[in-house]
Order: structure tokens, then sequence, then C-alpha cells
């Protein structure tokens, strides 16, 4: 299952990144080779494994239902790189 | 000779000593040495000065006086902290002045410590010898040619550099113990959801847990006992009341049962890493513990789920740098989507992008399967290991790193290599376990060594006493690093 360039390309333009050619050539070869030392894993039978994705002993704890003091939204923007009326500003989405 | 903060608590208490005059020979001391040595992103000069009047006063007047009241700590640059930039050693956050503190940091205030500044360190935490920061690169301060591990490096730096008296890392697979044991300090990974993850910049959720970086065990006693805790803004934090991690120091190691995993004792590590931990073993032994022999069966597959599952999550929790709510944004014109790219591009260092490409694979449609769910399994499988093992014995004794501090530029080139100094390290944080490594030895060059203490789950109590009863037995923590 070795990974191509185009899946570099194309699993790049799922996470938002647009790499060089150069990088894209330079990310394969280190990614089939991270690959290649991680598909170890397939070698183990776990046929019947329950996975856990948390060592946590709680999850999904609830709390009372009571308004607590959070953000102001003036604090909120301060570290926004364009923001106006109370709110971030994004370039223009629908054209 | 500075001692333990309860020595240094012990001179406040006297009028020997000022926080202020400590704090300013702290300050002193970042003057002159961190030039070469790069602990710090920031350094809070003005801050900490009047943190230190404040503890002063607090020690004068009826204040409640804790362990921690007017010691200079640092804390790594991946905690907010309200009205200090946070970078998290990334470009992509340069100018980023968070609205809030981080838990632990709320909590290092309020117990009266001085913060002396923020540390420099891989960016997001990703790497292991804190090469990888935006912004400069920490030197190992015995021997200046060398990295000081990490990621927490900047942090284990400034406290072997003598720069503080210790500081708060984080450890999503060896980030706080393995810096630790390279540059000859006390370094400790509680057990997950033992200290709150609010306000510590996100890496690997299900992994990421923050904990003392220190010059002796019972100076990281005091800091955990200061920083652990519920906390209800934390989804996985632990309800559970912190004890005195203190009151079991000085209980010696007699009657104990020391586990040691064979899987640990490979080929690959340094001969005289090999040799300081065997002659820990031995001291051990001589002190009374019972010596049992483990096995961690699955421990060879442990860097293959590490890599999966950490990248996985962090290519999720990066998601959120997009420049639109907080550090830099690089926009040319040319849509919402140009934006995003082009401000991550420029944002991201290669090691990042590497990761999230590798943890976007990993999710991705047509190898979920394969990858995270099937790593997912196998952490489920280590996990079992340790819960086995510690039916057999109470603590486990390992190498904390398989050689000493590598040397700068060494592993920069091969990313797998890099990710190999942290083979004994990962196994404990996929299990979520404490682990505290500590000094117990030097290389021929004069390198420090790193023993790895493992405990079971909410254990610290017992890890901390073994680690006291080893550093009490040995000289290797009073060795200091030349600068």
């Amino acid at each position: 299952m070795a990974i191509t360039s185009k899946d570099v390309r194309h699993v790049a333009a799922l996470a938002r990144l647009s790499p060089t050619d150069e990088d894209v050539e330079l990310y394969t070869g280190q990614l089939q080779r991270i690959l290649a030392h991680v598909e170890k894993i397939s070698e183990l039978d776990t046929e019947g494994v329950e996975p856990i994705t948390t060592t946590a002993p709680v999850s999904g704890r609830m709390r009372e239902d009571v308004v607590i003091k959070g953000l102001m939204n003036e604090d909120a923007l301060k570290n926004s790189p364009l923001s106006a009326r109370d709110s971030f500003k994004v370039p223009k989405i629908i054209e | 000779m500075l001692g333990t903060i309860e020595e240094l608590q012990e001179r406040f208490r006297n009028r020997e000593l000022t926080s202020k005059g400590l704090t300013e020979a702290f300050l002193r001391r970042i003057d002159e040495v961190d030039d070469s040595v790069g602990a710090f992103i920031t350094v809070s000069k003005d801050e900490a000065l009047e943190a230190s009047d404040t503890a002063d006063n607090r020690m004068n007047g009826d204040g409640e006086i804790t362990s921690l009241t007017g010691i200079p700590v640092s804390v790594k640059d991946i905690f907010c902290t309200k009205g200090t930039p946070t970078t998290c050693g990334s470009r992509i956050l340069e100018g980023f002045v968070p609205p809030y503190d981080a838990t632990v940091v709320r909590k290092l205030k309020e117990a009266g410590a001085v913060i002396i500044g923020k540390n420099n360190m891989d960016e997001f935490a990703m790497g292991s010898s804190t090469e990888n920061s935006a912004y400069k690169k920490t030197k190992n301060p015995w021997d200046l040619t060398r990295v000081p591990g990490g990621s927490s490096g900047g942090s284990a730096a400034s406290v072997a550099a003598g720069e503080c008296i210790a500081s708060i890392g984080t450890d999503t697979g060896g980030s706080i113990r393995q810096p630790a044991a390279c540059c000859g300090v006390v370094g400790l990974k509680p057990t997950y959801g033992r200290v709150s993850r609010y306000g510590m910049i996100a890496f690997a959720s299900s992994l990421d847990q923050a904990g003392p970086i220190t010059r002796n065990v019972r100076d990281a006693a005091e800091l955990l006992g200061v920083i652990a805790g519920f906390d209800p803004r934390e989804s996985t934090s632990i309800d559970l009341p912190v004890p005195d991690y203190t009151a079991g120091l000085g209980g010696g190691v007699k009657g104990l049962r020391v586990g040691i995993p064979g899987e640990y004792f490979i080929d690959g590590i340094d001969g005289e890493v090999s040799t300081a931990v065997q002659n820990a073993i031995n001291f051990f032994k001589d002190q009374g513990a019972e010596i049992v022999d483990i096995s961690l069966p699955h421990t060879e597959y442990a860097v293959s789920v590490y890599y999966i599952v950490a990248t996985a999550e962090a290519s999720s929790n990066l998601a959120r740098y997009d420049g639109v709510r907080y550090g830099q944004r690089v926009d040319d014109g040319d849509g919402l989507l140009e934006m995003y790219k082009k401000t991550r591009d420029r944002g991201f260092g290669a090691e990042v992008k590497r990761r999230i490409m590798l943890g976007t694979y990993a999710l991705s449609s047509g190898y979920y399967d394969a990858y995270y769910k099937k790593a997912s399994q196998v952490r489920a499988l280590i996990k079992r290991d340790f819960d086995l093992a510690f039916k057999e014995c109470d603590i486990m004794l390992t190498p904390t790193a398989p050689t000493a501090a590598f040397k700068i530029g060494e592993k920069t080139s091969d990313p797998l290599t890099m990710y190999l100094s942290d083979i004994f390290t990962i196994s404990s944080s996929l299990a979520g376990i404490p682990a505290i490594s500590l000094p117990c030895g030097f290389t021929t060059e004069g390198l420090p060594i790193g023993l790895q203490i493992i405990g079971n789950t909410l254990d610290e109590a017992t890890v901390l006493r073994a680690a006291h009863a080893y550093e009490t037995g040995t000289e290797w923590h009073q060795k200091r690093a030349k600068l």
C-alpha cells in the first residue's frame, strides 16, 4: 500500500495545504518510509479486540446547566487578523 | 548550591533570601547564559519581578503560603498565559496573546509561584530535539553542540542551565522524560487526566499530559501537588483528590516489586546507557526491592501505533489554524480556500505538515480501518500488557532513551530515525500511566543518562518514592552542567 505522489497531493488538499512539486516528492519518500515502518501493526491478529481511543477513566461527563463567565466578545476578537462589527472577517465566499 | 524548593522555603522563612532577590538572580543568569542555551522564547522580566514582590508581601503578611510561593519557574510555550505571547514554537501563532490562563498556569500563579518566562519547544510539541522550533535552536547545557531532547527541550535546558528552579513541560510520547534524560534533570509525566489540559495547546488530545521538570525528585512531588487536580473545564480531567506526593518520600523500596521488561533491553541501546541502567537495577536490589522479570509483548508495535494515533489526532486538532481567529493570515485576495492554504503553508514547519498529512492519510476514506482502527486495537493490547504486568510488579525500570543526547542536525534529515528516540517512552503514553525520568549516570563524554520508572495508573506516589530512594542513594543529580 505504498503512498504515491498523487495520494500526497490528495491528502495535502484535504488538510488545506498546497506543497510545491519539490515538497511533494520529498514528503512522498518520507511518508513511504514511515508507513513502511508503521505497517508492522498489520502482522498482528486483532480480531475481536475492542479498540481504545482514550485511557481516561471518565468520558462524556455531564455538568449542571448553569451560566458561567466565558470570554467576552472583545477579548475573543483581539487576536483575530481581521475583524469588523464584532465578528471575525473572512474573504468573500460567495461570488 | 540552591538545594530543594523545601530548603528555599526555609531560607525565605529565615529571612536569608527574598523571592525578589532570587528572581533577580535567575533573570541575571538568563541574561548571562541564554544567548548560548536558547531555552526561552519569552522572558517575562517585569511580570516576574512584580510576582516576586507580591510573593514577598505574602510571606511578610498574612497571605497563605504554599510550597511554591516565591519560587521562580518557567513554563513551556504551549501553555496559554494571559497577556503574554504564546507561540507553541510555531510561526502560525506569532503574535498570539491569550485572553486567559491555562489551568496549570492559573494554579501556579495562585500558589504564588513566579513565572519567569516561556520555554522553547518543537513546533506544536512535534519532535524529540527542539530543532523543530520556528524560533530558535535550544542547546544542551552539558554540551552546546548537542540537542536538549524534545519536545520540552527549552524546559529541560532552562532547569539544567540554572535559569529557573523548575519548569512545566508536556509529554505526548516522551516529551517531558526524554529531554529530562538528555539534560540530566528529573521529568515526570503523570497519569493521563491527572493534570488539566485546559489552555494547553492540543497536539494529540488522548495522550497530551503536563508535568514538572525539576532538579530533584522532591521538587517534582511538590510541583505535581500544585498543578494536579480536577478541572470542570476539562472533559477528561480525573475527579479524585490529590494526595500529598511528598508524604511517602523517604519510605524506601524494601519489598517493592520492581519489574524489568525484557523488551526494553534490546540491541539498539547504547552500551553505556545499558550499563548505567543495569547498575540502577542492582541498586534497587541492594536496597531490598524484589526484582521481577516481566514481559510487555507488544512493545515493538508502540512507535507504529503512536505515529498513527498521535498524527491522526493532530491532523484534526491543527485544523483550527486557519488564519481566522488568531495568529497569522496570508491572504492574496484569491478566496477563502487559498487563504487557508497559504496561511497554513507559510505558518507550519515541515515536521508539522508531515504529521498533518500522515494523520490525514490514516483517517482518510479507504485507509481508516487499516491504520487508525487497527492502531487503536493494538493500543488496547499495549494497555493490556501493562495491566497484566502490574499484577506482578509495583513499578518498572527501563532506560528513558536508547542513547544520550545526540548532535544538533544528526537526525533532522530522516524523520523515522528521530521518531525512534522515543521507543521507551511511547508505550506508557499510549497506556496513560505515570512515568518519571531521573539521572542515573554519565557517558564517558560527560553526557547525562536517564533512568525511567513507570508506575500503574494514578500511582505517582510510588513512582516518586522509588525515584527519591534512588536519588538519595546516588549523587548523579548533584552534578551541574558547566556553562
